[in-house]
């Protein structure tokens, strides 16, 4: 076995082969990632926008479940890179046939990929793959189940080191959904090993998972105190079919109590910033005047996901020299 | 067909023996212990010296999937893995395709089992046709049939006035009702137990609620109805000391627990282990120390194999997707032997869950070397180390979470009715 039975992520070297998550993820390769991806950012404002680091491979995206925007934003990536992308929406495919993710897999790796970018609905698909396909074969997980979407979370801890440049000083806010959310998961990881020295979750009991203080963080139950002197607000996405079921009585009351509006902004620090991953559904999380705001950064983070992702991709392919 | 086991230490609970002694069977018969009776002429003799003599293991819950899911396992494949892990008495759950819900299904399968020439089978039968929670079988005829007890196995009973009548029913005929303590709604959607590892690895939790809130449920309607009621495989330490408090009040209800979780928790889950996707979960260190515990100090009855064969296409599956269960015919033992060692227990504890306190659970006469009892016999080298391994083990479904480990204690001859079914 050429990865770190430990950490199936690394190989023998300590060196990032996949990326699958941000749990375990040593400080000092997320932060080679970072600073990959500032110099992207710079590739990205340019006329020219291509560079030749994957000039040559094959990115696979595979997406068992549906996806838009992740998905555009790594074949963007990619095509900065000069890789070839094939885009795979195998969620309409093969597995409706009855195939599994293994043979599906097994299939695409004969068709000489390189690189497998993987979503799915299940916790921990990717490394049931990275665990089944051959030496040469990378693999990056963009979002499994509620598990992990390490992208994400990285793109964010980027955002913020953008704008407030130290962790070991920052007290970020997470709002809403954390159970379901592979995007929280992500964040706390990468904050933690950033040396954050404060995260809170915030949100009701149902949405909170009942260990979750063992991941480092503090636990509040009611927004204003919650985000009292924060400098970070991270607001997640309330999926629709959470606001039908026996977790949450309505989207309103769900606004009214943990809608991130001006009015609950106010307590946090003055230059604290809002993130989301999008899609944002206004109104129910946040308040429009709060996404579009000065304080929203938005659609930074959008773009820092293209330059993250790029760096991402370079970097397991062994081809980032920085 | 005499035989004489020679130089062994053997261990039989039931009797209180654990002494140097040559065993002698004779026509399927123990016929004497110690002493060769006049004029024994052994067919064969047995060298035991170094290894353990003890009665024929007895499992209270193994799948042998037949009829419907030969694909997975036979009963062939399933028998001789049992012989090779020295069982020679065990219990199978009515979740075959179709359940074991009519009389002519459990007729079949005694009939199959016994031309076999293995071990002993014991159907549990449905508790309800088709497992489907309506209607009640016909019990009394289907114990007629060979079924030793009844359960819902794995499927849930989500009708609390059903499993009432069911319980009624059944204590009627005086027959014992098996449950695995778990209330279907809280386990919804559940796979993983809902602590650190769920939380971390975001998979969708299990609580221990799901089991105190079904146990409270079956000892309540246990002590209304007069049930004989037998919990299958309690998974936490809430759920253990319900039962010890239910006891102390009166309550003549009895438990075992799985052999996977006496050494397992939620940590060996690890990176999305599907080996370690189990029913019931995994739970916390906690919980499997109570679990440990429990089954030293008999508040937990006996230990079983839990033995679910599972191909490895149902296995190669994202967690919370792929099949849960694990092969355990064989690992029964060396895995029982090991929480013995770890926690100093004396072997002659270890060995009666695994012989006379299941076979009481089971009402079989079974799990002694009493003279004139069947001569159901299991010899084992304590102290012979091997690796589990595909390779290594005859059941068909060979996953298992111990997969490439090495474990102490391995079966060599494996002797069922007075003939020898099982060397190695």
């Amino acid at each position: 076995m050429w990865l770190d039975p430990r950490n199936p992520q690394l190989n023998k070297n300590g060196e990032l082969h996949h990326l699958l998550s941000l749990d375990g993820l040593p400080a000092d390769v997320m932060r080679q990632i970072l600073d990959a991806a500032e110099s992207f950012v710079g590739v990205t404002q340019r006329d020219v926008k291509k560079v030749p680091l994957l000039r040559g491979k094959s990115v696979f995206n595979i997406f068992f479940e549906n996806s838009t925007r992740t998905r555009t934003t790594f074949e963007i990536a990619a095509k900065r890179l000069s890789a070839d992308v094939i885009n795979l929406a195998i969620a309409q495919s093969s597995t409706s046939k009855g195939e599994s993710v293994l043979d599906t897999v097994a299939n695409l790796a004969a068709m000489q990929a390189d690189m497998f970018v993987v979503r799915h609905a299940a916790s921990g698909a990717p490394y049931l793959i990275a665990k089944h396909v051959g030496p040469d074969i990378h693999v990056i997980n963009a979002g499994d189940g509620r598990h992990q979407h390490p992208t994400q979370g990285l793109l964010d801890v980027f955002t913020i080191r953008h704008y407030k440049k130290d962790f070991t000083q920052l007290r970020v806010a997470i709002i809403g959904d954390i159970l379901h959310s592979r995007v929280a998961r992500s964040q706390i990881h990468a904050l933690t090993t950033l040396g954050c020295p404060e995260i809170r979750v915030i949100g009701p009991r149902t949405l909170i998972p009942s260990d979750i203080k063992s991941l480092g963080v503090q636990v509040y139950e009611d927004l204003r105190e919650g985000l009292k002197d924060v400098d970070v607000v991270s607001t997640l996405r309330l999926q629709n079919e959470r606001m039908k079921g026996s977790l949450l009585a309505s989207g309103q009351e769900f606004y009214k109590y943990y809608g991130i509006t001006d009015e609950a902004l106010a307590v946090a620090k003055p230059d604290a910033i809002v993130l989301h991953p999008g899609p944002m559904n206004r109104g129910v999380e946040i308040d429009s005047s709060v996404a579009d705001g000065t304080q929203s950064v938005i659609l930074p983070q959008v773009s820092f996901g293209i330059a993250i992702r790029m760096a991402v991709m370079s970097i397991v392919a062994g081809n980032w020299r920085g | 067909m005499k035989i004489h086991i020679k130089g062994g230490r053997l261990i039989d609970p039931r009797n209180n023996l654990d002494a140097m002694h040559d065993l002698y069977l004779a026509a399927g018969k123990i016929v004497a212990v110690g002493t060769a009776p006049a004029g024994f002429h052994a067919n064969r003799t047995i060298d035991a010296g170094g290894k353990i003599v003890c009665p024929g293991l007895v499992d209270l819950s193994a799948r042998l999937r037949e009829p419907g899911l030969e694909y997975i396992a036979t009963l062939e494949s399933e028998m001789d893995a049992a012989l090779a892990g020295g069982v020679t008495s065990l219990a199978c759950p009515p979740d075959t395709d179709p359940p074991l819900d009519e009389p002519g299904l459990v007729e079949m399968l005694k009939y199959r089992a016994r031309n076999l020439n293995k071990a002993h089978v014991y159907p549990v039968g449905a508790l309800t046709a088709g497992l489907k929670g309506v209607q009640l079988t016909e019990m009394a005829e289907l114990r007629d049939a060979g079924c030793v007890a009844f359960s819902h196995a794995d499927v849930p009973l989500v009708d609390n006035q059903v499993l009432f009548y069911a319980m009624q029913y059944a204590a009627t005929f005086d027959i014992p009702v098996w449950l695995r303590p778990q209330d279907a709604s809280l386990a919804r959607n559940g796979v993983a137990h809902d602590g650190q590892i769920a939380t971390r690895l975001g998979l969708p939790s299990i609580p221990v609620s799901a089991e105190t809130a079904a146990l409270a449920v079956i000892l309540l309607l246990a002590r209304e109805t007069g049930a004989r009621v037998h919990l299958c495989r309690l998974s936490s330490a809430a759920g253990i000391n319900m039962v010890r408090r239910a006891r102390h009040d009166g309550a003549k209800v009895t438990c075992d627990v799985a052999v996977h979780h006496l050494h397992l928790s939620e940590m060996d889950i690890g990176y999305f282990d599907p080996h370690c996707h189990l029913i019931p979960p995994l739970r916390s260190q906690r919980d499997r120390d109570a679990l440990r515990k429990g089954l030293a100090d008999h508040t937990i009855d006996a230990v079983c194999s839990d033995h679910c064969p599972v191909d490895d296409d149902a296995k190669q599956l994202p967690f919370a997707e792929a099949e849960p269960g694990a092969t355990g015919l064989e690992l029964l033992l060396p895995l029982t032997l090991k929480w013995a060692e770890e926690d100093q227990l004396p072997l002659p504890v270890a060995l009666s869950r695994i012989t006379r306190d299941a076979a009481d659970i089971l009402g079989i006469d079974a799990g002694h070397l009493t003279v004139g009892a069947d001569a159901d016999v299991c010899v084992f080298d304590p102290e012979r180390y091997w690796k589990v391994e595909p390779a290594s083990l005859r059941s068909q479904g060979n996953n298992t979470p111990f997969s490439g480990i090495e474990l102490k204690g391995r079966v060599t001859h494996t002797l069922v009715g007075g003939l020898v079914a099982h060397e190695a």
